[in-house]
């Protein structure tokens, strides 16, 4: 696999990256959907880090923050589900419509 | 025999440094029989230790002085009903116990007896265990939501948020610790097990003496942490009797319930070796330079035959005491025939010739299994002594005491560090 | 066999009706891709994803999920109404993707064939860390203090935004 190098790990995470895609855009439960956006971010992770192989740490230190900016994102979006959930007792997305004219 | 047997046994690694996935399995296979062994144990112990400490005598029926107690209560165990909630959520219902199972048994990966005796010397163990450690607060929370009915969620919630709260006290506790084994002179540390025992060999000292009070308080920060981990009193809320009706495990039975028990004295064992390899020296013995020497060396390597042949001892002597009335021959056989096996093991551990040397090959396993059984006996202790902490207490003591106290550590030892 | 299962716990995640059952698919997928990380000879970066995202974020969604858990949700339609553009719109980008993967293994003066074609870089397996501690600590020393400020400010938000009003 010398020759191909890297290019498996590069097409697991596009196939990652997509699922997160599909995820987003389709599902209705909002807790799904931010799980869908971890996933898209765990897939740009592998491809950091695939490419880190070949040039060098820097991608995997940029990983690191990768993986804690998704932290401090999944904090505060459970957080506002959280408060959204209080006032209408729905986890539907298609019912975040309170300022819709 | 083939070389892929012998060819590891002259070599001075761990079997996964060498790369011989036959020895790594025979590793794993003896932690498993020793766990199994160290888990029956507890469980006889915690049950004797805690009635003498309330004044009492405990199980005494089965088996001399209740030494058969726990292989009872293994069958009992074994052939209850396996009763499944109806309105249970069957696939997570049957998959936390295994997962809680797998996390605690996973730790002992990297856990060394002694300077080959680890399973495998990751380079990243510390970060290892601190992963797995975090990955069984979601068999807790598996367990308790999978049961669908209020006092096993209501347990599990409060467990894991105990866990995660402790996890982080815990982190730091071990990140000063990694932080000493930098402090020797070419200025590099490590996060191997090993590489920790291994700079407290070179620098002269157990971490736990060092810089002190400092390396003192955050062995202390990772004992109670430890303690708060796997739920024990006196955090031991969730799964608090009479509080909770049992906690996050109410509604699992027979078997099932068996593998949780196995999991949390998995995890009091694992995380009191971790303790122990980075604080208290992992393998080696007490005052490794302030007596050292042959004298002392050999002083030293005879105290695993004296214990057994003192618990020998005790055990003749509590068969010389038993009553004289002829219901407890067969109690007397028994408690005099496992006087007899102690003895012998004692006297085999005596042996140091040219040709089989017991004795010194199993000083750094004897020593690591000493400390850990001081820590086991101090779990105990405190289930016999301390009143429970409230829920709110406890997530206090978490986030406003001990975590402050980890951070001014950290950056006190690393001060500490740089000065010296 | 690692991607493969990597690829089945994103699927799962995507598909299930319980979100608990997508909670657990994704943990599968965190662990796979963890196992990939070590594949990658990138084990710092394998340990920080299982301590973080496996056993921190993981257990935040399974917190919030038995606190919003609802038996209406899981009986009501879970695919939005335009699922099909979305769909079409997620497979539009996967030909993307692909185009450029075969173009960079067919032609060879292409910037993505260069892209794929250097040597890899032999890595020193015993200080991996160090190297991403000195990297992250010397190079990176800014970014790193903004994630932390990123953090903090990440705290206070989810604080203030679950709190109790106290009317």
């Amino acid at each position: 696999m010398a020759e191909i190098g890297i290019l498996h790990y590069l097409i697991v995470a596009a196939l990652l990256f997509i699922l997160g895609v599909i995820g987003v855009l389709t599902r209705r439960n909002v807790v799904i959907v931010l799980m869908s956006i971890e996933l898209i971010l765990n897939a740009v992770n592998l491809n950091l880090v695939a490419f880190s192989r070949m040039w060098g740490l820097h991608g995997q230190v940029f990983s690191i923050f990768v993986i804690t900016d998704a932290a401090a994102e999944a904090a505060v979006g459970l957080g506002i589900l959280i408060a959204f959930f209080r006032n209408k007792e729905t986890v539907n997305v298609d019912e975040v419509d309170l300022m819709k004219w | 025999m083939p070389d892929f047997i012998t060819g590891y046994l002259s070599s001075n690694k761990t079997p996964g440094e060498y790369g011989s996935v036959f020895w790594s399995l025979v590793y794993i296979f003896l932690i498993f029989l020793g766990l199994s062994v160290a888990v029956i144990a507890m469980n006889w112990l915690e049950r004797k230790i805690l009635a003498h400490m309330q004044v009492r005598l405990g199980p005494m029926r089965v088996g001399p002085h209740g030494l058969l107690q726990p292989i009872a209560d293994a069958v009992k165990l074994l052939i209850k009903e396996d009763i499944t909630p109806s309105a249970a959520d069957r696939w997570v219902f049957w998959i936390a116990p295994v997962f809680v199972v797998i996390t605690a048994f996973t730790v002992f990966i990297v856990v060394p007896f002694g300077p080959q005796h680890a399973v495998t010397d990751m380079n990243i163990g510390v970060l290892f265990m601190l992963g797995i450690s975090s990955l069984s607060v979601l068999g807790v929370v598996m367990a308790g939501w999978a049961s669908n009915s209020h006092y096993p969620l209501l347990g599990a919630l409060r467990a894991g948020a105990q866990m995660v709260s402790y996890e982080i006290a815990m982190g730091l506790a071990v990140v000063s610790a990694v932080l000493m084994t930098s402090l020797d002179k070419d200025g590099t540390g490590t996060m191997s097990m090993i590489g920790i025992v291994q700079a407290q060999q070179a620098q002269q000292t157990w971490f736990v003496f060092k810089f002190f009070p400092l390396g003192l308080i955050a062995f202390v920060i990772f004992a109670i942490a430890m303690v708060a981990e796997t739920n024990r009193v006196p955090f031991d809320l969730p799964e608090a009797e009479g509080e909770l009706g049992a906690g996050f495990h109410t509604e699992y039975s027979g078997f099932r319930w068996s593998l949780f028990f196995l999991a949390e004295y998995s995890a009091m064992i694992a995380v009191s070796s971790i303790a122990v390899t980075m604080w208290l020296g992992g393998w080696l013995r007490p005052f490794p330079h302030a007596l050292s020497g042959e004298t002392w060396d050999t002083i030293f390597s005879l105290v695993p035959g004296v214990i057994f042949l003192f618990l020998a001892a005790l055990s003749f002597r509590a068969t010389a005491r038993m009553s004289k009335h002829p219901y407890f021959k067969f109690q007397k056989l028994g408690l005099g025939a496992f006087g007899l096996l102690l003895a012998l093991i004692g006297i085999v551990l005596f042996i140091s010739t040219d040709a089989i040397d017991i004795r010194g090959k199993v000083q750094d396993v004897f020593w690591f299994t000493a400390k850990v059984a001081v820590f086991m006996y101090l779990y105990i202790w405190y289930r016999g002594t301390f009143p429970r902490y409230r829920f709110d207490q406890l997530m206090k003591v978490g986030w406003k005491v001990l975590l402050p106290l980890g951070i001014a550590v950290l950056i006190l030892t690393a001060i500490g560090g740089i000065i010296f | 066999m690692l991607s493969g299962i990597a690829v089945l716990g994103g699927i799962l995640v995507i598909t299930r009706r319980n979100a608990v059952h997508s909670a657990l698919a994704l943990i599968l997928t965190l662990l796979s891709v963890a196992g990939l990380y070590l594949m990658l000879y990138a084990p710092f970066v394998a340990g920080v994803q299982i301590i973080l995202y496996a056993g921190g974020i993981m257990v935040l969604f399974l917190f919030v999920i038995m606190l919003v858990n609802l038996e209406k949700s899981q009986k009501e339609e879970q695919f939005n109404k335009i699922w099909l553009i979305g769909l079409l719109g997620a497979l539009g980008l996967g030909a993307l993707f692909v185009g450029v993967f075969v173009r960079s293994a067919r032609s060879s003066n292409d910037i993505f064939f260069q892209l794929l074609r250097r040597p890899l870089v032999a890595f020193a397996d015993e200080s991996n860390t160090q190297a991403v501690g000195q990297m992250l600590y010397q190079n990176y020393l800014f970014a790193f203090e903004i994630a932390s400020l990123l953090l903090l400010v990440a705290i206070i938000g989810a604080v203030v935004m679950a709190k109790k009003r106290i009317n």
